[in-house]
């Protein structure tokens, strides 16, 4: 038992942290990265980030070759990313694109528009987002009902999708719709890349309960009003809709991982400082008891990485011990962030006339929404008992039913 | 980055499953329960013939001269199988005391002997109900005899000889007692988990040998129960493990309304919160058992948080293992009893869960930036 890299992995880490040296401002020991940009200011940068990764080859490193990749093992990307992490460079903008939408176009677009599209996606001249989610579809994510209805050569899409990240500022989109709501539920669906200047698209950020809009990769609602799509932009068969869905959201499962902000260390900070009395709150036995749960998990989700990890390092597929990260890391959040408002006792509601609202008060609004993003902590769980241990799936009162005859109200 | 057992581990731990199952699996346990007995001796003399008992020990003392991951993987089967022998207070406790401060004429004189299960050992500290401190123990030396009386200490009534932690002008010592001297007077103690057994130990002016230096006897045991916390753990994993394999079983096979009650969100997410209580606690475990093997300057932080999260999940795992029964898991015929008693005597007799609550924090106390890697 060890923590170190092989040697390989030594020289490869070597390799990326020479690049990022030469080429990044290492990351000041700050909690808070640079976010205080416009979101143009702040696509300019990411853009230019990304582009001076593809021109070196870093980009896109398990991408295939002959897309420009390098092929690299999941050990290589791990360790990419937790050497880019130490750099203050710009994230959150690309990751749909090279995580979900480069593979599936890999797998399913025709020769010509994977020389089309795929560069620009690497390169980061173009942006793309994944249209999935329905004001009715959410963790029943195949009940979605945008229709998709043949004209010609074309399909012509009406209506709603919604969670969409970043639709605001991307190029195109891929796309689950509904051909045909008189067979079965997942057999009704078909997979599309749709380009998102196309008319009859309207694109509405939501005002998430922090009470932001669209800032960063904020979520909108993406409304289809007659949006014509060419049948050549079509992935997979018509009614392999579903299919196609599931190997990218078992990408985005594997994407979401840790939810980031205030954790044990912040926590301990707080706790270890003094208020005007001369007191600290780690004397409080309350809070020393919630300490010493939070190190556990904290702990804990840290070495069950690592055991993935280790796995990943030997060449072996990874148990299934990493289902558990978002479920613990996201209430683990809540609960911290809770803590730290509570720590200003009367006044822990206050948001701060200088430096805004604190770490702490920023994981207490955010953690419900990470608590449901990618899978609610309740389909996780049940993702848990029935994909780790086996247990049999509930019994679905739309099994064998035609899609228009599912029962959607009481 | 490895953080895992090697395969020769991996074999081991393979084989160590095998032979409990081959032995009985819980059917030991139950047994003891059943026959009012001490331990099962069949079991302790075929592990002592396995060699298990010197894993740890030089080869130069007859030992297999091994490290501590070869005994967290045999405590994750001990736990497993919720083996019904002295193996936690000899190997863990007392033959770790030896290796680690001994003179090497005690060493030469016991080890081989705890090789051969001609000794078996075990380590007293508790004297009231309450946590013992390095201040409240009144159990005394004069010259070398010790008085006094302890109680609670596993296996006691199979020992031949034990380790007492006593007060003495120096502060706190570790003395090796002979258990065989008239002046001991060993007493069964009733206790809830009747696979292991408990006892009290009275010492009247009884003759005993200092191991170590003399006033660091306490030091000495923190980082004797900070070793044993982590072994603990896994025996804690490998309990949990099992107990959540019974209840998926039972969740799969009986039905109610229908269907099987495995099908329900509410069996569902009961299983899925006590696999991730086991997959923290493994993890932790993991930690423990590095900075355990590795000799870190990190063990106190690390077997404390291992200790914590392992016993969560064990007491979360037995008692919802007895919840998804439902009634025939409340009866003594289903093996649900064996799990929940075996969860709380693991969780107390190092010390309970609020003790070790206060060593992790206290530990992050002392620590301005915690480990970064």
């Amino acid at each position: 038992m060890d923590f170190n890299d092989t040697p390989e992995q030594a020289k490869f880490r070597a390799e990326c942290r020479e690049w990022l040296e030469t080429n990044a401002e290492p990351k000041e020991n700050k909690a808070s990265g640079h976010s205080d940009s416009s979101l143009e200011n702040h696509l300019q940068i990411a853009k230019e980030w990304q582009k001076k990764k593809y021109d070196a080859g870093w980009a896109m490193l398990h991408w295939p070759k002959e897309y420009g990749g390098i092929e690299a093992s999941p050990i290589e990307r791990i360790i990419w990313g937790q050497e880019e992490a130490k750099f203050n460079v710009p994230g959150g903008i690309f990751e749909i694109g090279l995580g979900m939408c480069g593979p599936v176009m890999m797998q399913y677009a025709t020769q010509e528009q994977k020389e089309r599209y795929l560069a620009p996606m690497a390169e980061g001249k173009e942006i793309w987002c994944q249209l999935f989610s329905e004001p009715a579809a959410g963790s029943d994510v195949a009940g979605l009902r945008s229709k998709a209805e043949r004209d010609g050569d074309d399909w012509i899409i009406n209506g709603q999708k919604v969670w969409t990240s970043g639709a605001h500022y991307s190029d195109f989109g891929i796309l689950v719709v509904r051909h045909d709501p008189d067979i079965a539920k997942h057999k009704g669906l078909t997979f599309f890349f749709v380009d998102m200047k196309s008319p009859g698209i309207t694109v509405k950020p939501i005002k998430q309960i922090t009470g932001q809009a669209g800032s960063g990769s904020g979520f909108n609602e993406v409304y289809f009003d007659d949006v014509r799509i060419p049948d050549s932009q079509r992935l997979g068969e018509i009614g392999d809709g579903w299919k196609v869905a599931i190997t990218t959201l078992m990408n985005e499962r594997l994407a979401v991982g840790d939810a980031k902000g205030s954790d044990i260390e912040e926590a301990l900070m707080l706790s270890k400082s003094k208020d005007d009395a001369g007191e600290a709150l780690i004397k409080n036995d309350s809070v020393r008891e919630r300490l010493a749960d939070w190190f556990c998990e904290a702990n804990g989700l840290k070495y069950t990485k690592f055991r993935t990890i280790s796995a990943l390092s030997k060449g072996e597929a990874p148990g299934p011990e990493a289902s558990i990260t978002k479920i613990v890391s996201a209430n683990k959040l809540q609960e911290i962030g809770n803590f730290g408002i509570d720590s200003g006792d009367m006044a822990g509601m206050l948001i701060d006339d200088e430096n805004g609202v604190s770490s702490f008060q920023g994981a207490w609004l955010g953690a419900p929404g990470l608590r449901i993003a990618g899978g609610t902590d309740e389909i996780l769980r049940n993702v848990i008992a029935e994909r780790v241990l086996g247990l049999p799936q509930d019994p679905r009162a739309d099994k064998g039913l035609a899609f228009k005859d599912i029962p959607t109200k009481a | 980055m490895n953080l895992d057992f090697s395969n020769d581990q991996k074999y081991l731990q393979d084989e160590a499953r095998k032979f409990f199952d081959k032995e009985g699996g819980l059917g030991i346990a139950r047994g003891v329960m059943d026959n009012a007995e001490d331990y099962n001796k069949e079991l302790w003399a075929k592990i002592v013939e396995l060699g298990w008992t010197g894993i740890r020990i030089p080869e130069e003392f007859d030992g297999l001269g091994l490290g501590h991951l070869e005994l967290c993987v045999i405590a994750e089967e001990l736990g497993r199988s919720l083996a019904p022998v002295p193996f936690s207070s000899s190997v863990y406790l007392f033959t770790e005391a030896l290796i680690k401060y001994a003179s090497n004429e005690i060493k030469s004189e016991i080890l081989p002997k705890l090789v051969s299960g001609e000794i078996v050992g075990t380590y007293a500290i508790a004297e009231d109900m309450h946590q013992a401190t390095e201040s409240n123990l009144t159990t005394s030396l004069n010259a070398d005899n010790i008085s006094g009386t302890k109680i609670a200490i596993p296996d006691a009534g199979i020992a031949s000889h034990m380790i007492v932690v006593v007060k003495s002008t120096n502060g706190v010592d570790l003395r090796l007692v002979d258990l065989s001297d008239s002046s001991v007077k060993i007493t069964p103690q009733k206790n809830l988990d009747t696979s292991r057994a408990f006892f009290k130990a009275e010492f009247q002016d009884t003759p005993s040998t200092i191991i170590g230096e003399a006033g660091q006897g306490w030091s000495y045991t923190q980082h004797l129960l900070d070793q044993a916390a982590v072994l603990f753990a896994f025996e804690q994993v490998g309990g949990s493990q099992a107990a959540l394999d019974m209840a998926k079983a039972y969740s799969m096979e009986r039905f109610a309304f229908g269907r099987q009650i495995g099908s329900y969100q509410a069996i569902k997410h009961k299983l899925a919160d006590m696999y991730i209580a086991l997959t923290l606690a493994k993890s932790n475990s993991y930690y423990g058992a590095w900075a355990l093997s590795s000799e870190s300057s990190e063990l106190p932080l690390a077997a404390a948080t291992a200790r914590v999260s392992a016993t969560k999940a064990f007491q979360l795992c037995s008692k919802e293992n007895i919840q998804t029964h439902g009634g025939n898991g409340f009866t003594w015929e289903y093996d649900c009893h064996l799990f929940y008693k075996r969860s709380k005597m693991l969780s107390v007799l190092l010390g309970s869960e609020a003790t070790w609550k206060e060593k992790l924090v206290s530990n992050l106390e002392k620590t301005n930036t915690l480990e970064k890697r």
